[in-house]
């Protein structure tokens, strides 16, 4: 018994990069330093960099922004809605996903500022934020949503740390901080009332606020008039969408660190196909949410959300937006009805085409509607009608994509990435938490 | 909790002040209007100025029997706006051909320096078989701005005499407000704007939009506050050859045209059927356009002016 504890516990503490690791590591850090030079162009010539001009005025920094956004709510699913429901085969997924929930967060508040012409001035937003603007609603529930998230990621790890202490006893180095971060952790039964109560506030708190944080994103382009956004269908339908491609970056990460890490035992075949059943649920009910978006402005057809349709359908933007519907979420719904698409690799490629098909799903909805305002485009430069994204604005994002990775990659280092103490519990070790007294 | 008290008594101060300047100049005009009327027969060789009543009719007064009256600058808070004053603009669709005077006269006084003109002559053609006309369109001041209400920090913001500005060193950049705008009127200094050492060193108020112009924020139309101040109409509508644009005063019922002749504006948006931009969307602009009916000048005459791509001559970069 007190063996396949001790296994458990060295399967699942972090270990040291292998060579692979440390490529992945290099490689990350290259993307982010290029991304680096060209904000810091950005910086001095201005937005200017950017393909972003008086029509297209916001690109590809605000459609990641809204991606990032989207990413970090899965956090409170898998957790929170999960573990409320009584749901348990989820528990070695939930430091994952709010692993990638704190990465994605943190992102999608390093994008905006990023997108922000007078970024010095971002003090601004404290020293004069006015309540009616939805921006001040998404700083409000983003850095609500980020301290719970922090939250909610820390507390079921305080046992963990304590574990991890005791194990890496050799270490000098990791054993001072993990015994720092454990607080001091016991397992006393008054810590374990604590600690239990505390984790079900923090699920229920964070259920209306990562709902909230999507909705309030969503209303960003809502408050507008403009065909395309002009949607009373915005809130739900962004929500939808945002545990698609949250559960899709889940299954990504699950199924690399279960094979960077030989975590077979823990991740099973099992969670696989349990996350796979959540995926197809999730997208056809985002699928549903898109064809309430676009089948009742076809049917109707004013004549400013024909124009704009007309260019998803058929026009500029069909390639791209035929691609993000079939190919992210028509196909993979197909695939995950059989047992054999949720098989580990199946449903890893599935889920890469899920959160790919998730980004440029995010472009279409930004982009296309700034290119079909109201009153024609004219008297601007030719180039000005068409958004192109430039070099520059790929590598700054390409770099807040590669941060959010690099900040999940440096989690995955230092935490377990199975809780420890909450699956020895679940294989009913009843020393396991006596073992994590001193 | 002091300070706040100590405002709001400067707040009231000021009003009472206002209020007792107003009082003073109605009594003046009111004695000024008396000594009008006494005297406007007896000397009719004298230069004249023509001048509304409250009752909208025309008369010709003695130029010597009218004195201006401006507010001086400092009298007033450029957030709060001109008191007792609504400005509002028309724009007669019949008179425009395309002249494209009032884009040039507005690109060189506000020193724009970008790509995007601050105001616009559309092409504009609203069904296949209806006429194509000519459109000025320039910040629309509506009354229900849904730029303000999206500035997440108050730096576009809605002053009590209509007009609507941009303070450039509070703008954080966000572009929210040009999302917002249906009018398609903001634009984005997306590089520094290189207007010169003059205008650059100038000191900048929210009143004289452009002066200078900041990279990273947003610019548009301000209705020219700085001419309104100096008692003279905004450059827009002085440069236009045709008339096309009269600017004036909501509450004095009265729009001015280039010409320098009144109107009185109840009658002339009744008998011209007048009508703002996309009413429907509730913006309540104050920005009144007459309908392109019974022009007095050809659309084909504007074609030859008309440049799809360009609406700001590029200047000689420094």
């Amino acid at each position: 018994m007190n063996n396949s504890y001790t296994k458990l516990v060295s399967d699942l503490a972090p270990r040291k990069f292998s060579w692979k690791g440390n490529v992945w590591v290099v490689f990350l850090a290259i993307i982010v330093l290029v991304g680096l030079y060209s904000y810091i162009q950005q910086l001095r010539q201005g937005l200017v960099v950017t393909g972003m001009r008086d029509y297209a005025l916001w690109g590809i920094y605000i459609s990641n922004f809204v991606f990032f956004v989207a990413v970090s709510l899965v956090g409170s699913l898998i957790t929170a809605i999960l573990r409320l429901s009584g749901v348990h085969w989820s528990t070695p997924l939930t430091r994952i996903a709010e692993i990638i929930a704190v990465a994605a967060i943190i992102m999608a508040g390093i994008t905006i500022i990023v997108d922000m012409g007078r970024p010095d001035r971002m003090l601004n937003l404290f020293l004069h934020g006015r309540l009616q603007s939805p921006i001040i609603w998404d700083v409000i529930v983003i850095s609500t949503y980020l301290a719970i998230s922090l939250l909610f990621l820390y507390y079921p790890l305080l046992p963990d740390f304590s574990i991890l202490k005791k194990h890496f006893q050799e270490n000098k180095y990791l054993n001072r901080w993990y015994g720092r971060l454990s607080l001091n952790w016991t397992g006393s039964k008054r810590q374990m009332n604590i600690y239990s109560r505390s984790i079900k506030i923090l699920s229920v708190l964070i259920i209306p606020v990562a709902f909230a944080i999507h909705t309030v994103t969503a209303w960003l382009f809502e408050t507008t008039y403009r065909p395309g956004w002009d949607s009373t269908n915005f809130g739900p339908y962004f929500v939808a969408g945002a545990f698609v491609a949250g559960s899709g970056a889940v299954v990504i990460v699950m199924y690399v660190l279960r094979k960077a890490y030989k975590l077979e035992d823990y991740i099973t075949d099992h969670h696989f196909d349990l996350m796979g059943k959540i995926l197809v649920m999730l997208c056809l009910l985002y699928l549903y949410f898109n064809i309430n978006e676009y089948l009742m402005p076809t049917y109707k057809s004013t004549e400013e959300e024909a124009v704009h349709l007309r260019s998803l359908f058929t026009g500029e933007y069909a390639w791209l937006f035929w691609t993000a519907i079939i190919g992210g979420l028509v196909l993979p719904v197909i695939v995950l009805l059989f047992r054999w698409g949720r098989k580990p690799l199946p449903l890893f490629i599935v889920s890469l085409a899920v959160v790919l098909g998730a980004w440029w799903k995010r472009y279409v909805i930004v982009i296309p509607t700034l290119s079909h305002p109201f009153l024609p485009i004219q008297g601007v430069p030719q180039s000005w009608h068409r958004y192109q994204p430039t070099w520059m604005e790929w590598s700054i994002t390409m770099a807040t994509l590669a941060l959010a990775l690099l900040i999940i990659t440096f989690l995955v280092r230092f935490l377990p990435i199975v809780p420890i103490q909450e699956t020895a519990e679940e294989r009913q070790w009843p020393d396991s938490i006596q073992t994590t007294r001193p | 909790m002091e300070t706040e008290n100590n405002s709001e008594q400067k707040s009231r101060r000021n009003f009472v002040e206002q209020g007792l300047k107003f009082g003073l100049l109605t009594a003046a005009s009111g004695a000024l209007l008396a000594k009008v009327f006494g005297k406007s027969e007896s000397n009719p060789s004298e230069e004249t100025v023509e001048l509304m009543s409250t009752d909208g009719t025309l008369m010709q007064v003695p130029a010597t029997a009218v004195s201006h009256q401006h507010e001086s600058k400092s009298a007033y808070n450029p957030r709060e706006g001109f008191p007792n004053r609504k400005f509002v603009m028309v724009v007669d669709l019949a008179k425009c051909r395309n002249a494209k005077k009032c884009q040039s006269s507005c690109n060189k006084n506000h020193y724009i320096t970008g790509e995007n003109a601050w105001i616009k002559i559309y092409k504009m053609q609203d069904s296949e078989k209806a006429a194509p006309y000519w459109q000025p369109t320039l910040c629309q001041h509506c009354d229900e701005p849904p730029c303000v209400k999206v500035c997440p920090v108050d730096a576009t913001f809605k002053r009590r005499d209509g007009i609507v500005l941009i303070d450039n060193n509070r703008c954080i950049g966000c572009r929210f407000c040009m999302a917002a705008c249906p009018y398609s009127v903001r634009i984005f200094n997306w590089s520094d704007p290189w207007q010169g050492d003059a205008v650059e060193q100038a000191e900048y108020t929210p009143d004289y939009s452009g002066v200078p112009s900041q990279k990273g924020t947003v610019d548009k139309c301000d209705f020219c506050p700085h001419m309104i101040d100096k008692g003279e109409l905004p450059h827009c509508v002085s440069a236009c050859p045709n008339d096309v644009f009269a600017f004036g005063d909501l509450y004095e019922d009265t729009v001015t045209n280039g010409s320098g002749q009144s109107f009185k504006l109840s009658k002339l948006l009744k008998d011209r059927a007048g009508y703002r931009l996309m009413e429907s969307l509730g913006t309540q602009p104050s920005v009144y356009y007459l309908p392109p009916s019974e022009r007095v000048v050809d659309f084909e005459e504007g074609l030859e002016n008309y440049t799809e791509f360009q609406s700001v001559d590029k200047p000689e970069n420094p």
